[in-house]
Protein backbone atom coordinates (compact mmCIF):
# COMPACT_ATOMS: atom_id res chain seq x y z
CA UNK A 1 0.00 0.00 0.00
CA UNK A 2 1.00 3.61 -0.44
CA UNK A 3 2.23 5.42 2.63
CA UNK A 4 2.96 8.98 3.59
CA UNK A 5 6.70 9.55 3.65
CA UNK A 6 7.93 12.19 6.10
CA UNK A 7 11.08 14.17 5.28
CA UNK A 8 12.05 16.33 8.18
CA UNK A 9 14.93 17.80 6.18
CA UNK A 10 12.44 19.57 3.89
CA UNK A 11 9.78 20.61 6.38
CA UNK A 12 9.65 24.34 7.03
CA UNK A 13 6.92 24.13 9.66
CA UNK A 14 4.34 26.06 7.60
CA UNK A 15 1.51 23.89 8.93
CA UNK A 16 -0.35 23.94 5.62
CA UNK A 17 -0.75 20.18 6.08
CA UNK A 18 -2.69 20.73 9.30
CA UNK A 19 -4.87 23.38 7.67
CA UNK A 20 -5.71 21.32 4.61
CA UNK A 21 -6.29 18.18 6.70
CA UNK A 22 -8.81 20.11 8.76
CA UNK A 23 -10.51 21.39 5.59
CA UNK A 24 -10.59 17.91 4.07
CA UNK A 25 -12.34 16.60 7.19
CA UNK A 26 -14.76 19.53 7.49
CA UNK A 27 -18.35 19.30 6.36
CA UNK A 28 -18.05 21.82 3.53
CA UNK A 29 -14.47 20.98 2.47
CA UNK A 30 -14.13 24.71 1.69
CA UNK A 31 -11.32 26.46 3.47
CA UNK A 32 -13.12 29.71 4.38
CA UNK A 33 -16.32 27.96 5.48
CA UNK A 34 -14.39 25.31 7.37
CA UNK A 35 -12.48 27.85 9.39
CA UNK A 36 -15.04 30.64 9.78
CA UNK A 37 -18.46 29.02 9.86
CA UNK A 38 -18.19 25.44 11.03
CA UNK A 39 -18.25 24.85 14.73
CA UNK A 40 -16.69 22.85 16.12
CA UNK A 41 -13.90 23.11 13.57
CA UNK A 42 -12.78 19.76 12.20
CA UNK A 43 -9.63 18.47 13.87
CA UNK A 44 -6.48 18.13 11.81
CA UNK A 45 -5.30 14.52 11.92
CA UNK A 46 -1.72 15.46 11.17
CA UNK A 47 0.42 17.16 13.76
CA UNK A 48 3.45 19.35 13.11
CA UNK A 49 6.12 19.09 15.76
CA UNK A 50 8.59 21.91 16.00
CA UNK A 51 11.68 22.58 18.10
CA UNK A 52 14.21 25.20 17.11
CA UNK A 53 15.10 24.81 13.45
CA UNK A 54 13.70 21.26 13.27
CA UNK A 55 10.14 20.48 12.31
CA UNK A 56 8.17 17.66 10.77
CA UNK A 57 4.59 16.59 10.25
CA UNK A 58 3.45 13.27 11.65
CA UNK A 59 0.27 11.30 11.12
CA UNK A 60 -0.79 7.68 11.63
CA UNK A 61 1.73 5.24 10.13
CA UNK A 62 -0.98 2.66 9.38
CA UNK A 63 1.16 -0.03 11.06
CA UNK A 64 0.94 -3.59 9.80
CA UNK A 65 0.48 -4.94 13.32
CA UNK A 66 -1.33 -1.90 14.58
CA UNK A 67 -1.30 -1.62 18.39
CA UNK A 68 -4.46 0.51 18.23
CA UNK A 69 -6.39 -2.28 16.52
CA UNK A 70 -5.21 -4.77 19.18
CA UNK A 71 -6.14 -2.42 21.98
CA UNK A 72 -9.54 -1.22 20.77
CA UNK A 73 -12.12 -2.72 23.11
CA UNK A 74 -15.08 -2.25 20.77
CA UNK A 75 -13.53 -3.08 17.42
CA UNK A 76 -13.99 0.46 16.12
CA UNK A 77 -10.35 0.60 15.07
CA UNK A 78 -10.00 -1.59 12.02
CA UNK A 79 -8.11 -2.09 8.79
CA UNK A 80 -9.83 -1.08 5.60
CA UNK A 81 -9.83 -4.13 3.37
CA UNK A 82 -9.38 -2.20 0.14
CA UNK A 83 -6.82 0.44 1.00
CA UNK A 84 -5.07 -1.24 3.95
CA UNK A 85 -5.49 1.98 5.93
CA UNK A 86 -6.14 1.80 9.67
CA UNK A 87 -9.48 3.52 10.22
CA UNK A 88 -11.59 4.39 13.24
CA UNK A 89 -15.34 3.94 13.01
CA UNK A 90 -16.10 7.06 15.02
CA UNK A 91 -19.77 6.14 15.50
CA UNK A 92 -18.72 2.91 17.20
CA UNK A 93 -15.89 4.43 19.29
CA UNK A 94 -16.79 4.96 22.96
CA UNK A 95 -13.77 7.09 23.84
CA UNK A 96 -11.95 4.67 26.17
CA UNK A 97 -8.61 5.99 24.82
CA UNK A 98 -6.86 2.63 24.83
CA UNK A 99 -5.60 3.62 21.38
CA UNK A 100 -4.10 6.83 22.77
CA UNK A 101 -2.34 4.66 25.37
CA UNK A 102 -0.70 2.36 22.82
CA UNK A 103 0.07 4.44 19.73
CA UNK A 104 3.86 4.89 19.87
CA UNK A 105 3.62 7.83 17.48
CA UNK A 106 1.08 9.75 19.52
CA UNK A 107 -0.87 9.96 16.27
CA UNK A 108 -4.37 9.46 17.70
CA UNK A 109 -6.19 12.42 19.18
CA UNK A 110 -9.21 12.70 21.37
CA UNK A 111 -11.88 14.73 19.64
CA UNK A 112 -13.16 16.48 22.73
CA UNK A 113 -14.94 19.32 20.96
CA UNK A 114 -16.86 17.12 18.54
CA UNK A 115 -18.04 13.54 18.83
CA UNK A 116 -15.75 12.51 21.74
CA UNK A 117 -14.29 9.82 19.52
CA UNK A 118 -10.74 8.95 18.52
CA UNK A 119 -9.57 11.01 15.59
CA UNK A 120 -6.79 9.90 13.26
CA UNK A 121 -5.47 9.99 9.71
CA UNK A 122 -7.69 8.11 7.26
CA UNK A 123 -5.43 8.71 4.23
CA UNK A 124 -8.30 10.92 3.04
CA UNK A 125 -10.44 7.83 2.45
CA UNK A 126 -9.26 6.82 -0.96
CA UNK A 127 -8.38 10.23 -2.41
CA UNK A 128 -5.58 9.73 -4.92
CA UNK A 129 -3.26 11.87 -2.81
CA UNK A 130 -4.00 12.81 0.80
CA UNK A 131 -4.66 16.51 1.39
CA UNK A 132 -1.58 17.00 3.58
CA UNK A 133 0.67 15.64 0.85
CA UNK A 134 -1.09 17.46 -1.98
CA UNK A 135 -0.72 20.77 -0.16
CA UNK A 136 2.81 20.43 1.14
CA UNK A 137 4.79 23.11 -0.73
CA UNK A 138 8.13 21.48 -0.10
CA UNK A 139 7.63 17.78 -0.68
CA UNK A 140 8.34 17.27 2.99
CA UNK A 141 5.37 14.90 2.75
CA UNK A 142 5.20 12.50 -0.17
CA UNK A 143 2.85 9.62 -0.92
CA UNK A 144 4.77 6.59 -2.09
CA UNK A 145 4.44 2.85 -2.40
CA UNK A 146 5.90 1.20 0.69
CA UNK A 147 8.35 -1.59 -0.05
CA UNK A 148 7.56 -3.32 3.21
CA UNK A 149 5.79 -2.59 6.42
CA UNK A 150 6.91 -0.31 9.20
CA UNK A 151 7.75 -1.09 12.79
CA UNK A 152 4.69 -0.17 14.80
CA UNK A 153 4.96 -3.55 16.40
CA UNK A 154 8.25 -5.40 16.47
CA UNK A 155 8.05 -8.83 14.91
CA UNK B 1 -5.99 -29.06 9.32
CA UNK B 2 -8.86 -28.20 11.62
CA UNK B 3 -8.61 -25.29 14.03
CA UNK B 4 -10.82 -25.21 17.12
CA UNK B 5 -11.07 -22.23 19.47
CA UNK B 6 -12.70 -22.36 22.89
CA UNK B 7 -13.79 -18.80 23.67
CA UNK B 8 -15.14 -15.89 21.68
CA UNK B 9 -13.63 -12.69 23.05
CA UNK B 10 -10.41 -10.72 22.42
CA UNK B 11 -7.95 -13.66 22.40
CA UNK B 12 -10.27 -15.84 20.29
CA UNK B 13 -10.86 -13.12 17.70
CA UNK B 14 -7.14 -12.27 17.67
CA UNK B 15 -6.54 -15.96 16.98
CA UNK B 16 -8.99 -16.06 14.07
CA UNK B 17 -7.34 -13.01 12.54
CA UNK B 18 -3.89 -14.49 13.13
CA UNK B 19 -4.83 -17.82 11.51
CA UNK B 20 -6.46 -16.15 8.53
CA UNK B 21 -3.43 -13.98 7.84
CA UNK B 22 -1.55 -17.12 6.78
CA UNK B 23 -4.19 -19.79 6.35
CA UNK B 24 -7.16 -18.65 4.29
CA UNK B 25 -8.73 -22.06 3.85
CA UNK B 26 -8.63 -24.54 6.70
CA UNK B 27 -11.77 -24.73 8.80
CA UNK B 28 -12.01 -22.81 12.09
CA UNK B 29 -14.65 -23.58 14.70
CA UNK B 30 -15.37 -21.33 17.66
CA UNK B 31 -17.08 -22.93 20.66
CA UNK B 32 -18.36 -20.61 23.38
CA UNK B 33 -20.73 -21.00 26.29
CA UNK B 34 -22.26 -17.55 25.80
CA UNK B 35 -24.92 -17.41 23.08
CA UNK B 36 -23.80 -14.07 21.61
CA UNK B 37 -21.71 -13.31 18.57
CA UNK B 38 -18.41 -11.82 19.65
CA UNK B 39 -19.05 -8.77 21.76
CA UNK B 40 -17.09 -6.26 23.78
CA UNK B 41 -16.94 -7.40 27.40
CA UNK B 42 -15.69 -3.99 28.61
CA UNK B 43 -18.83 -2.42 27.15
CA UNK B 44 -21.11 -4.10 29.67
CA UNK B 45 -20.58 -1.20 32.07
CA UNK B 46 -21.49 1.24 29.31
CA UNK B 47 -24.56 -0.87 28.62
CA UNK B 48 -25.60 -0.94 32.26
CA UNK B 49 -25.05 2.81 32.50
CA UNK B 50 -27.22 3.39 29.44
CA UNK B 51 -24.34 4.89 27.45
CA UNK B 52 -24.69 2.34 24.65
CA UNK B 53 -27.60 0.12 23.67
CA UNK B 54 -27.49 -3.60 22.89
CA UNK B 55 -27.10 -2.98 19.15
CA UNK B 56 -23.66 -1.52 19.81
CA UNK B 57 -22.20 -4.41 21.79
CA UNK B 58 -20.57 -6.15 18.80
CA UNK B 59 -16.78 -6.47 18.79
CA UNK B 60 -16.69 -7.22 15.08
CA UNK B 61 -19.15 -6.50 12.25
CA UNK B 62 -22.15 -8.83 11.91
CA UNK B 63 -20.65 -10.61 8.87
CA UNK B 64 -17.34 -11.33 10.62
CA UNK B 65 -17.70 -15.11 10.96
CA UNK B 66 -18.96 -15.47 7.45
CA UNK B 67 -16.15 -13.39 5.96
CA UNK B 68 -13.50 -15.19 8.00
CA UNK B 69 -15.15 -18.55 7.26
CA UNK B 70 -15.62 -19.45 10.92
CA UNK B 71 -18.14 -22.05 12.07
CA UNK B 72 -19.63 -21.18 15.43
CA UNK B 73 -21.11 -23.28 18.21
CA UNK B 74 -22.48 -20.58 20.50
CA UNK B 75 -24.24 -21.27 23.76
CA UNK B 76 -22.45 -24.62 23.82
CA UNK B 77 -20.47 -25.68 26.82
CA UNK B 78 -17.20 -27.57 26.48
CA UNK B 79 -17.14 -30.34 29.07
CA UNK B 80 -13.69 -31.89 28.57
CA UNK B 81 -10.47 -31.50 26.67
CA UNK B 82 -8.71 -34.70 25.58
CA UNK B 83 -5.24 -33.61 24.40
CA UNK B 84 -4.09 -37.17 23.77
CA UNK B 85 -7.13 -37.87 21.55
CA UNK B 86 -7.10 -34.40 20.01
CA UNK B 87 -10.72 -33.71 20.68
CA UNK B 88 -13.03 -31.84 23.02
CA UNK B 89 -16.41 -32.98 24.24
CA UNK B 90 -19.45 -30.73 24.16
CA UNK B 91 -22.41 -30.73 26.51
CA UNK B 92 -25.14 -32.64 24.67
CA UNK B 93 -23.42 -32.38 21.30
CA UNK B 94 -20.88 -35.18 21.31
CA UNK B 95 -17.27 -34.48 20.51
CA UNK B 96 -15.30 -32.20 18.23
CA UNK B 97 -11.92 -33.19 16.81
CA UNK B 98 -9.12 -30.72 16.25
CA UNK B 99 -5.64 -30.55 14.80
CA UNK B 100 -4.83 -27.29 16.57
CA UNK B 101 -6.69 -26.09 19.65
CA UNK B 102 -6.77 -22.64 21.28
CA UNK B 103 -7.97 -22.38 24.86
CA UNK B 104 -9.22 -18.83 25.43
CA UNK B 105 -11.57 -19.37 28.32
CA UNK B 106 -10.85 -16.00 29.93
CA UNK B 107 -11.16 -15.14 33.57
CA UNK B 108 -13.54 -16.10 36.31
CA UNK B 109 -14.76 -13.45 38.74
CA UNK B 110 -13.54 -14.00 42.25
CA UNK B 111 -16.23 -14.21 44.96
CA UNK B 112 -15.02 -14.59 48.53
CA UNK B 113 -16.74 -17.20 50.68
CA UNK B 114 -18.98 -15.00 52.81
CA UNK B 115 -22.57 -15.58 53.96
CA UNK B 116 -25.34 -14.18 51.80
CA UNK B 117 -23.87 -14.45 48.28
CA UNK B 118 -26.87 -16.54 47.18
CA UNK B 119 -29.36 -13.77 47.94
CA UNK B 120 -31.36 -12.12 45.21
CA UNK B 121 -29.57 -8.88 44.28
CA UNK B 122 -26.00 -10.20 44.55
CA UNK B 123 -24.06 -10.30 41.28
CA UNK B 124 -20.68 -10.53 39.64
CA UNK B 125 -20.18 -8.31 36.61
CA UNK B 126 -18.09 -9.61 33.73
CA UNK B 127 -20.59 -10.90 31.17
CA UNK B 128 -23.37 -9.42 29.07
CA UNK B 129 -25.97 -11.61 30.73
CA UNK B 130 -24.97 -10.24 34.12
CA UNK B 131 -25.43 -6.67 32.88
CA UNK B 132 -28.94 -7.63 31.76
CA UNK B 133 -29.73 -9.29 35.08
CA UNK B 134 -28.47 -6.32 37.07
CA UNK B 135 -30.45 -3.90 34.88
CA UNK B 136 -33.58 -6.02 35.35
CA UNK B 137 -33.02 -6.15 39.10
CA UNK B 138 -32.59 -2.36 39.25
CA UNK B 139 -35.77 -1.81 37.26
CA UNK B 140 -37.88 -4.38 39.10
CA UNK B 141 -36.86 -3.42 42.61
CA UNK B 142 -36.37 0.31 42.05
CA UNK B 143 -32.82 0.00 43.37
CA UNK B 144 -31.66 3.21 45.03
CA UNK B 145 -28.44 2.15 46.72
CA UNK B 146 -25.72 -0.35 45.94
CA UNK B 147 -22.55 -1.72 47.47
CA UNK B 148 -19.67 -2.42 45.11
CA UNK B 149 -17.03 -4.76 46.53
CA UNK B 150 -13.62 -3.89 45.08
CA UNK B 151 -12.31 -0.51 43.97
CA UNK B 152 -10.16 -1.75 41.11
CA UNK B 153 -10.83 -1.43 37.39
CA UNK B 154 -14.04 -3.44 37.28
CA UNK B 155 -15.21 -1.72 40.45
CA UNK B 156 -14.66 1.73 39.00
CA UNK B 157 -16.51 0.89 35.78
CA UNK B 158 -19.34 -0.60 37.84
CA UNK B 159 -19.54 2.55 39.96
CA UNK B 160 -19.71 4.72 36.84
CA UNK B 161 -22.57 2.68 35.45
CA UNK B 162 -24.53 2.80 38.70
CA UNK B 163 -23.99 6.56 39.09
CA UNK B 164 -25.29 7.04 35.55
CA UNK B 165 -28.48 5.31 36.71
CA UNK B 166 -28.77 7.64 39.69
CA UNK B 167 -27.94 4.95 42.23
CA UNK B 168 -26.19 5.82 45.48
CA UNK B 169 -22.96 3.81 45.68
CA UNK B 170 -20.79 2.67 48.56
CA UNK B 171 -17.53 1.05 47.47
CA UNK B 172 -15.64 -1.26 49.81
CA UNK B 173 -11.95 -1.95 49.21
CA UNK B 174 -9.65 -4.24 51.16
CA UNK B 175 -6.49 -2.27 50.27
CA UNK B 176 -5.79 1.06 51.92
CA UNK B 177 -6.77 3.03 48.82
CA UNK B 178 -8.80 2.86 45.61
CA UNK B 179 -7.24 1.65 42.34
CA UNK B 180 -4.24 0.48 44.35
CA UNK B 181 -2.88 -1.77 41.61
CA UNK B 182 -2.75 0.82 38.83
CA UNK B 183 -2.21 4.10 40.74
CA UNK B 184 0.31 5.29 43.31
CA UNK B 185 -0.80 6.91 46.56
CA UNK B 186 -1.14 10.37 44.97
CA UNK B 187 -3.17 9.00 42.08
CA UNK B 188 -5.41 7.07 44.45
CA UNK B 189 -5.97 10.19 46.52
CA UNK B 190 -7.05 12.02 43.38
CA UNK B 191 -9.39 9.20 42.38
CA UNK B 192 -10.78 9.12 45.91
CA UNK B 193 -11.43 12.84 45.74
CA UNK B 194 -13.18 12.53 42.38
CA UNK B 195 -15.33 9.64 43.61
CA UNK B 196 -16.39 11.48 46.78
CA UNK B 197 -17.15 14.58 44.70
CA UNK B 198 -19.62 12.41 42.77
CA UNK B 199 -21.25 11.34 46.02
CA UNK B 200 -19.66 7.89 46.28
CA UNK B 201 -19.04 6.61 49.81
CA UNK B 202 -15.57 5.08 49.94
CA UNK B 203 -14.58 2.51 52.59
CA UNK B 204 -11.00 1.24 52.49
CA UNK B 205 -9.05 -1.32 54.52
CA UNK B 206 -12.21 -3.25 55.14
CA UNK B 207 -14.49 -5.64 53.35
CA UNK B 208 -17.97 -7.04 53.50
CA UNK B 209 -18.11 -9.82 56.06
CA UNK B 210 -21.75 -10.71 55.53
CA UNK B 211 -24.65 -9.89 53.22
CA UNK B 212 -27.97 -9.82 55.06
CA UNK B 213 -31.27 -10.35 53.28
CA UNK B 214 -34.93 -9.86 53.96
CA UNK B 215 -37.39 -12.12 52.18
CA UNK B 216 -34.57 -13.65 50.16
CA UNK B 217 -33.45 -10.31 48.83
CA UNK B 218 -30.46 -8.12 49.77
CA UNK B 219 -31.23 -5.69 52.58
CA UNK B 220 -27.86 -4.56 53.90
CA UNK B 221 -24.24 -5.59 54.28
CA UNK B 222 -22.08 -5.71 57.39
CA UNK B 223 -18.46 -4.60 57.06
CA UNK B 224 -15.54 -6.09 58.97
CA UNK B 225 -15.56 -3.23 61.46
CA UNK B 226 -19.24 -3.79 62.15
CA UNK B 227 -20.57 -0.90 60.05
CA UNK B 228 -23.92 -1.63 58.47
CA UNK B 229 -24.61 -0.30 54.96
CA UNK B 230 -28.17 -0.50 53.62
CA UNK B 231 -28.44 -1.46 49.96
CA UNK B 232 -30.68 -3.13 47.39
CA UNK B 233 -27.85 -4.43 45.26
CA UNK B 234 -24.38 -5.91 45.85
CA UNK B 235 -21.85 -6.30 43.05
CA UNK B 236 -18.62 -8.26 43.43
CA UNK B 237 -15.92 -6.51 41.44
CA UNK B 238 -12.81 -7.91 43.06
CA UNK B 239 -11.24 -9.08 39.85
CA UNK B 240 -10.86 -12.18 37.73
CA UNK B 241 -8.70 -15.25 38.02
CA UNK B 242 -7.63 -17.43 35.13
CA UNK B 243 -10.49 -19.73 34.21
CA UNK B 244 -8.68 -23.04 34.04
CA UNK B 245 -11.49 -25.30 35.19
CA UNK B 246 -11.54 -27.17 31.88
CA UNK B 247 -7.92 -28.22 32.01
CA UNK B 248 -7.80 -31.93 32.81
CA UNK B 249 -5.38 -33.14 35.45
CA UNK B 250 -2.52 -35.34 34.28
CA UNK B 251 -3.17 -34.66 30.61
CA UNK B 252 0.04 -32.76 30.03
CA UNK B 253 -1.32 -29.21 30.11
CA UNK B 254 0.52 -27.50 32.96
CA UNK B 255 -1.25 -24.88 35.02
CA UNK B 256 0.43 -22.48 37.44
CA UNK B 257 -1.51 -19.38 38.37
CA UNK B 258 -2.79 -19.59 34.82
CA UNK B 259 -2.22 -21.97 31.93
CA UNK B 260 1.51 -22.16 31.22
CA UNK B 261 2.53 -21.10 27.73
CA UNK B 262 5.77 -20.65 25.84
CA UNK B 263 6.66 -17.66 23.65
CA UNK B 264 4.62 -19.18 20.81
CA UNK B 265 1.62 -19.30 23.15
CA UNK B 266 1.70 -23.10 23.06
CA UNK B 267 0.85 -24.97 26.24
CA UNK B 268 2.90 -27.91 27.45
CA UNK B 269 0.70 -30.20 25.32
CA UNK B 270 1.43 -30.48 21.60
CA UNK B 271 -0.86 -28.47 19.30
CA UNK B 272 -2.74 -26.99 22.24
CA UNK B 273 -2.38 -23.23 22.51
CA UNK B 274 -3.78 -20.81 25.07
CA UNK B 275 -4.16 -17.03 25.22
CA UNK B 276 -5.83 -14.24 27.13
CA UNK B 277 -6.99 -13.99 30.72
CA UNK B 278 -6.70 -17.76 31.29
CA UNK B 279 -2.89 -17.87 30.86
CA UNK B 280 0.22 -16.75 32.67
CA UNK B 281 2.18 -15.14 29.85
CA UNK B 282 5.52 -13.38 29.90
CA UNK B 283 5.67 -9.97 31.57
CA UNK B 284 8.68 -8.20 30.10
CA UNK B 285 9.06 -5.70 32.96
CA UNK B 286 9.09 -8.18 35.84
CA UNK B 287 10.71 -10.80 33.59
CA UNK B 288 8.35 -13.43 34.91
CA UNK B 289 5.27 -15.30 33.79
CA UNK B 290 2.06 -14.14 35.43
CA UNK B 291 -1.59 -13.55 34.59
CA UNK B 292 -2.17 -10.06 33.16
CA UNK B 293 -5.86 -9.88 32.31
CA UNK B 294 -5.70 -6.97 29.90
CA UNK B 295 -7.60 -6.62 26.64
CA UNK B 296 -4.78 -5.59 24.25
CA UNK B 297 -2.51 -8.35 25.54
CA UNK B 298 -5.27 -10.94 25.19
CA UNK B 299 -5.77 -9.93 21.57
CA UNK B 300 -2.05 -10.02 20.80
CA UNK B 301 -1.52 -13.38 22.51
CA UNK B 302 -4.43 -14.80 20.53
CA UNK B 303 -3.00 -13.36 17.34
CA UNK B 304 0.44 -14.86 18.01
CA UNK B 305 -1.18 -18.23 18.79
CA UNK B 306 -3.18 -17.98 15.56
CA UNK B 307 -0.10 -17.29 13.43
CA UNK B 308 1.62 -20.34 14.94
CA UNK B 309 -1.47 -22.51 14.52
CA UNK B 310 -1.40 -21.55 10.85
CA UNK B 311 2.20 -22.75 10.65
CA UNK B 312 3.82 -19.32 10.67
CA UNK B 313 6.36 -19.05 13.49
CA UNK B 314 5.80 -16.06 15.65
CA UNK B 315 6.72 -15.14 19.22
CA UNK B 316 5.00 -13.09 21.89
CA UNK B 317 7.61 -10.63 23.07
CA UNK B 318 5.93 -10.10 26.42
CA UNK B 319 3.48 -7.63 27.82
CA UNK B 320 3.22 -5.37 30.79
CA UNK B 321 0.31 -3.84 32.67
CA UNK B 322 -1.47 -1.03 30.86
CA UNK B 323 -4.83 0.52 31.51
CA UNK B 324 -6.79 3.46 30.25
CA UNK B 325 -9.76 4.18 32.47
CA UNK B 326 -11.87 7.19 33.19
CA UNK B 327 -12.66 7.96 36.81
CA UNK B 328 -16.03 9.70 36.57
CA UNK B 329 -15.06 11.34 33.27
CA UNK B 330 -11.50 12.15 34.32
CA UNK B 331 -9.25 10.29 31.86
CA UNK B 332 -6.30 8.33 33.24
CA UNK B 333 -3.62 6.09 31.78
CA UNK B 334 -1.36 3.81 33.78
CA UNK B 335 1.46 1.79 32.19
CA UNK B 336 4.08 -0.51 33.71
CA UNK B 337 5.44 -0.02 37.22
CA UNK B 338 3.63 2.75 39.06
CA UNK B 339 5.51 2.27 42.32
CA UNK B 340 9.16 1.22 42.08
CA UNK B 341 9.25 -2.43 43.10
CA UNK B 342 11.46 -3.40 46.00
CA UNK B 343 13.82 -5.55 43.96
CA UNK B 344 17.21 -4.04 44.69
CA UNK B 345 17.38 -2.04 41.46
CA UNK B 346 17.70 1.72 41.59
CA UNK B 347 14.68 3.65 40.46
CA UNK B 348 14.13 7.32 39.87
CA UNK B 349 10.85 9.18 39.80
CA UNK B 350 9.93 12.24 37.77
CA UNK B 351 6.57 13.76 38.58
CA UNK B 352 4.45 16.81 38.20
CA UNK B 353 1.26 17.37 40.20
CA UNK B 354 -1.06 20.32 39.77
CA UNK B 355 -3.49 20.64 42.66
CA UNK B 356 -5.60 23.26 40.90
CA UNK B 357 -6.43 21.23 37.83
CA UNK B 358 -6.13 17.78 39.45
CA UNK B 359 -3.53 16.91 36.85
CA UNK B 360 -0.81 14.41 37.64
CA UNK B 361 2.04 12.97 35.61
CA UNK B 362 4.56 10.51 36.91
CA UNK B 363 7.35 8.60 35.22
CA UNK B 364 9.39 5.79 36.76
CA UNK B 365 12.91 5.20 35.49
CA UNK B 366 15.20 2.23 36.04
CA UNK B 367 18.68 3.35 35.09
CA UNK B 368 18.32 4.98 31.69
CA UNK B 369 15.08 3.22 30.82
CA UNK B 370 11.48 4.16 31.38
CA UNK B 371 9.57 1.39 33.17
CA UNK B 372 6.35 3.10 34.20
CA UNK B 373 4.10 6.05 33.46
CA UNK B 374 0.97 7.41 35.09
CA UNK B 375 -1.18 10.19 33.67
CA UNK B 376 -4.26 11.65 35.27
CA UNK B 377 -6.37 14.23 33.51
CA UNK B 378 -3.80 14.82 30.77
CA UNK B 379 -3.30 11.72 28.66
CA UNK B 380 -2.64 13.02 25.17
CA UNK B 381 0.17 11.22 23.32
CA UNK B 382 0.69 8.87 26.28
CA UNK B 383 1.46 6.13 23.75
CA UNK B 384 4.85 7.67 23.03
CA UNK B 385 5.83 6.80 26.61
CA UNK B 386 4.32 3.33 26.26
CA UNK B 387 6.53 2.88 23.19
CA UNK B 388 9.62 3.95 25.15
CA UNK B 389 8.74 1.38 27.82
CA UNK B 390 8.02 -1.35 25.29
CA UNK B 391 11.24 -0.79 23.36
CA UNK B 392 13.32 -0.05 26.49
CA UNK B 393 14.80 3.00 24.81
CA UNK B 394 17.78 4.74 26.46
CA UNK B 395 16.27 8.03 27.59
CA UNK B 396 19.44 9.65 28.97
CA UNK B 397 19.72 12.07 26.04
CA UNK B 398 16.25 13.55 26.50
CA UNK B 399 15.41 12.81 30.12
CA UNK B 400 15.00 16.49 30.97
CA UNK B 401 12.33 16.87 28.28
CA UNK B 402 10.26 13.86 29.33
CA UNK B 403 7.80 15.84 31.42
CA UNK B 404 7.84 19.07 29.43
CA UNK B 405 4.60 20.15 27.81
CA UNK B 406 6.18 20.10 24.36
CA UNK B 407 7.49 16.53 24.66
CA UNK B 408 6.90 14.63 21.46
CA UNK B 409 8.56 12.47 18.86
CA UNK B 410 10.75 15.46 18.10
CA UNK B 411 12.35 15.12 21.54
CA UNK B 412 13.54 11.59 20.71
CA UNK B 413 16.94 10.85 19.20
CA UNK B 414 16.80 10.84 15.43
CA UNK B 415 17.89 7.18 15.35
CA UNK B 416 14.91 6.05 17.37
CA UNK B 417 12.49 8.18 15.41
CA UNK B 418 13.83 6.58 12.25
CA UNK B 419 13.72 3.13 13.74
CA UNK B 420 10.07 3.68 14.56
CA UNK B 421 8.89 4.99 11.25
CA UNK B 422 11.33 3.12 9.14
CA UNK B 423 10.54 0.29 6.95
CA UNK B 424 10.21 0.88 3.43
CA UNK B 425 12.04 4.10 2.97
CA UNK B 426 9.69 5.77 5.33
CA UNK B 427 11.63 7.91 7.70
CA UNK B 428 11.30 11.06 9.68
Amino acid sequence: MKQIHVNEEYCIGCRLCEIHCSVQHSRSKKIIKAFKEEAPRALARVLVEEEGPLSFAMQCRHCEDAPCIEACIVGAMHRDEETGAVLCDEDHCVGCWMCVMVCPFGAIQRNLVGNKAASKCDLCLGEKVPACVANCPNEALTFIEAANSNGGEPQ
Amino acid sequence: MKHVIIGNSAAAIGCVEGIRRYDPDNPITIVADEPHSTYSRPLISYLLGGLVDESRMGYRPADFYEKQRVETLLGVEVTHIFPERRCISLAGEGALAYDRLLIATGGKPFVPPIPGTNLQGVYTFVKWEEARKIARHIEETGTRSAVVIGAGLIGLKTIEALLARGIKVTVVELADRVLSTIFDATGSRLADLILRREGVEVRTQTTVSEIIGRGGRVDHVVLQDGERVNCDLVIFAIGVRPNTGLIPANAGIEVGRGIRVDARMQTTAPDVYAAGDCVEAYDKLTESHRPLPIWPLAYRQGHVAGCNMAGHDREYDGGFPMNSISVCDVPTISVGFIEPPDDGDRYEILDDYDRETLTYKKLILRGHRLVGALFINEIDRAGIYTGLIRDQVDISQFKDHLLSGSFGLISLPKDYRKHMVVGSGIEV
